[in-house]
């Protein structure tokens, strides 16, 4: 039920203005592929494992295989038709085959012709429908342990996180926290993965303050959650992070192993990694038509903005940021119930009615987007290290959420800015989730905000932010909007950050079969 | 569970702890490392102070977090664990009437200047505690509730003329070990007045250790957290040591 009355021509208008904002980017995104993009389409045609053999030790065949191809004959018409040509030339059983032969210096690698081509297009439509078949069997199976063991018994679900640096390790974490009322697990990834331009291989045990993502610790990790959900009777879903310069490769993986959720936000990596935009926006529409064919539920982040911003004078940042997360997610084919966007709860509680604010802003959300999971994230930047008042914002926090009805609750830390939490914390933190939730779980029953009063005024006043703000990028353009600072406060210029030189534009004769499949919907 | 434990924070043998305090101190640089050398003179090594404010111009208030040296010895733990099984009112009263074919009589009070009564109220009294209803609500005991200031005399007193199978005392006030020195006063008084055939005496309170019972010259001493249906159970169990001791 709508509490705000927001004008529906003012939503209208937002979201027009995001339409068209976003609209030279997706050109842009079309127009180009990424060394991502190509890497994570040989995933989905078969290629694993890495050569263990390189003095910078393992290097996945995949990258030894796009690097080949990219010095011999370049990108433009994407991997598959140089790969699967020379897979039928040099007669290899497979792509592991090929990788192995390329080290070699054995393999070189040509754009095929005439009939040549016909059959590399045909192989390579052939191998990448096997990976894109089992994603959607995954997609199935996890449909069918949901109405087999069913979903959390309330909303919003509950998110925690873990983070050890051993899959292992997280394994016996995520386990106790789903037995303790998790209905989500993210395994938070190493610092630093997301500036690998390489997905590491294997099981790992050495990862600093988190676990790397790789295919065999998403395979462990979702083993382990369907054990512990047989045993709690709830799917416990499993959350990882198609992020960095390797967003599409993971997105890739993550629908290969049955990941549930994935981090994945249109302007996260350029604005907080420093990652080129164009990278950026190609890579992300890719990792997004990998995920709504997965049925994997994209988590935005628009809570980073408001750790750097301030978030009162910021709120509309996130606004807008929504705006063009959800463009870019219909867009790549992302329908609504796969949407989680992101908001937080981060304005400074010495500011006077801050929790009315609080309430606004997140009611905002929820009414601008009815049908999506939003997802609600904690307090970080006023959390100073004193506990006790942590854990009391972090109570406010939860009640926020269920008041204005939240979809994903990434649960709050006291010792969040102290120390990774002790097991004891996160018991501590569950309870006061279960507290507000068994207190006031339904109150938004009751929650009528006065028509003229601060609340209602405080979101008509933000949305109208966002309008004039939006209106401002379509002007500017929005790749000049990101090189000002209008988000977080960082400028990236569109020819700078990190794997720029990993963008490459199409040739008309480009080909890529996962592309085509994923755009298409078969 | 090893015989050495150290402090768990996120991962084995971290030995992590938290504490909080605060300091006669004002707020500053200064504050910060004073609570640091107390941090450290207590075992904590590295200590982290993560967060100091001022309270009023004189004293600070210090989060650390820090691992500690020390070892816990699980061998050397010595606690009281509970010695007698827990059972119902039912189960209570069909064990008195079988055993003793009367009413058990429990005579309790606050002695000494205590004026206290939270603590024997909440064993004593139907309303109870923690859920569990008082020994009043037990149709097979007799409460004879003296409330708060009784002078041992007193209390003697009226144990003999109830021919009290139990007395139960309850101290909160613990300045100058009152709650010890009084507990002493009323056993001693006990012994001189009745000899062998003084009732069963039970101290309770929260600043009690179980471990005491002995130095106190009491039977069973009960500390924090106590229900009534813990006290009536073992009412029941030492009413039943004593018969056999006598059969």
């Amino acid at each position: 039920m709508a509490l705000l009355g927001l004008d529906p021509k003012v939503v209208a208008t937002a979201r027009e203005l995001a339409a068209r904002a976003a609209e030279p980017v997706v050109s842009i995104a079309k127009a180009h592929t990424t060394v991502a993009v190509e890497r994570a389409t040989l995933r989905l045609a078969g290629i694993t494992g890495a050569d263990s053999t390189h003095r910078a030790g393992d290097v996945p065949w995949v990258n030894r295989v796009i690097d080949a191809v990219r010095e011999q004959c370049g990108l433009e018409h994407g991997v598959v038709l140089p790969a699967f040509h020379a897979l039928r030339r040099h007669d290899l059983g497979s792509l592991t085959e090929l990788a192995e032969a390329t080290a070699a210096g054995q393999v070189r690698f040509t754009i095929p012709t005439g009939k040549e081509l016909t059959a590399a297009k045909k192989a390579a439509t052939g191998a990448v429908a096997k990976g894109i078949r089992t994603i959607d069997r995954n997609r199935v199976q996890r449909d069918k342990l949901v109405a087999k063991l069913g979903d959390p018994a309330q909303r919003p679900w509950i998110y925690l996180i873990v983070a050890t640096g051993d899959i292992d390790e997280d394994v016996v974490q995520a386990q106790n926290a789903a037995r303790a009322g998790a209905d989500v697990i993210a395994v938070i990834r190493s610092t630093g993965q997301s500036l690998l331009d390489y997905v590491p291989e294997g099981a790992t045990h050495h990862g600093f303050a988190g676990t790397y993502a790789t295919q065999e610790n998403f395979r462990i990790m979702r083993a382990a959650l369907d054990d512990v959900s047989k045993e709690v009777g709830r799917y416990v879903r499993l959350t990882n992070y198609a992020s960095g310069l390797c967003m599409p490769e993971i997105a890739v993986l993550a629908g290969l192993q049955r990941l549930d959720m994935m981090l994945n936000d249109s302007m996260y990596g350029i604005l907080f990694r420093d990652i080129n935009p164009i990278r950026t926006f190609v890579d992300q529409r890719f990792s997004r038509q990998v995920h709504a064919r997965a049925g994997i539920i994209i988590n935005t982040g628009e809570d980073n903005y408001l750790t750097t911003a301030d978030a009162v004078d910021a709120a509309h940042t996130v606004t807008v940021s929504q705006l063009l997360n959800e463009h870019f997610a219909h867009e790549a084919g992302l329908p609504d119930h796969l949407l989680g966007l992101g908001h937080a709860f981060e304005i400074n509680p010495k500011v006077p009615d801050s929790f009315r604010l609080e309430l606004a802003h997140a009611l905002l959300a929820r009414e601008l987007f009815p049908d999506a999971p939003l997802k609600w994230m904690p307090p970080t930047k006023h959390m100073t290290g004193d506990v006790f008042q942590g854990y009391l914002l972090d109570g406010f926090f939860n009640l926020a959420g269920v008041l204005t009805g939240q979809s994903i609750l990434l649960v709050g830390m006291m010792t969040e800015a102290v120390v990774t939490p002790f097991l004891s914390d996160r018991d501590l933190a569950l309870r006061n989730v279960r507290y507000v939730l068994d207190a006031a779980g339904s109150l938004a029953e009751d929650f009528r905000p006065a028509p003229d009063g601060l609340i209602v005024k405080r979101a008509h006043q933000v949305l109208g932010e966002a309008v004039d703000l939006l209106e401002r990028i379509v002007a500017d353009g929005l790749l000049n909007a990101i090189a000002d600072g209008t988000f977080g406060l960082m400028k990236r210029p569109a020819d700078q950050g990190r794997g720029a030189d990993g963008v490459v534009e199409k040739a008309e004769a480009y080909f890529n079969p996962a592309s085509e499949m994923l755009e298409a919907g078969a | 569970m090893s015989r050495y434990v150290r402090p768990y924070g996120d991962t084995t043998g971290d030995g992590m702890v938290q504490t909080s305090f605060t300091l006669p101190v004002p707020f500053g640089p200064r504050a910060d490392g004073a609570a640091q050398q107390l941090a450290n003179k207590m075992g904590m090594d590295p200590a982290m102070v993560v967060h100091s404010h001022p309270i009023g111009d004189d004293f600070t208030f210090f989060v650390v977090y820090g691992s500690v040296k020390h070892l816990v010895d699980m061998d050397e733990v010595r606690v009281v664990e509970r010695e007698y099984p827990l059972l119902s009112p039912a189960e209570v009263n069909t064990t008195v009437k079988k055993v003793l074919r009367r009413k058990l009589v429990v005579v309790g009070g606050c002695i000494g200047t205590d004026a206290h009564t939270v603590g024997i109220d909440a064993i004593l009294n139907i309303k109870g505690f923690a859920g569990e209803k008082g020994l009043e609500y037990y149709r097979e005991l007799k409460v004879v509730n003296l409330g708060a200031q009784v002078s041992v005399p007193e209390l003697v007193r009226r144990a003999r003329a109830e021919k009290a199978d139990a007395v139960l005392v309850s101290q909160v006030v613990t300045q100058r070990d009152a709650h010890i020195l009084n507990t002493q006063e009323m056993s001693a008084a006990f012994r001189e007045a009745m000899g062998d055939r003084r009732p069963l005496l039970v101290a309770g309170g929260p600043r009690f250790d179980p471990l005491m019972a002995g130095e106190l010259g009491v039977d069973r001493v009960f500390s924090r957290g106590t229900t009534p249906g813990e006290v009536a159970s073992y009412l029941v169990h030492a009413m039943q040591e004593k018969k056999g001791v006598a059969a």
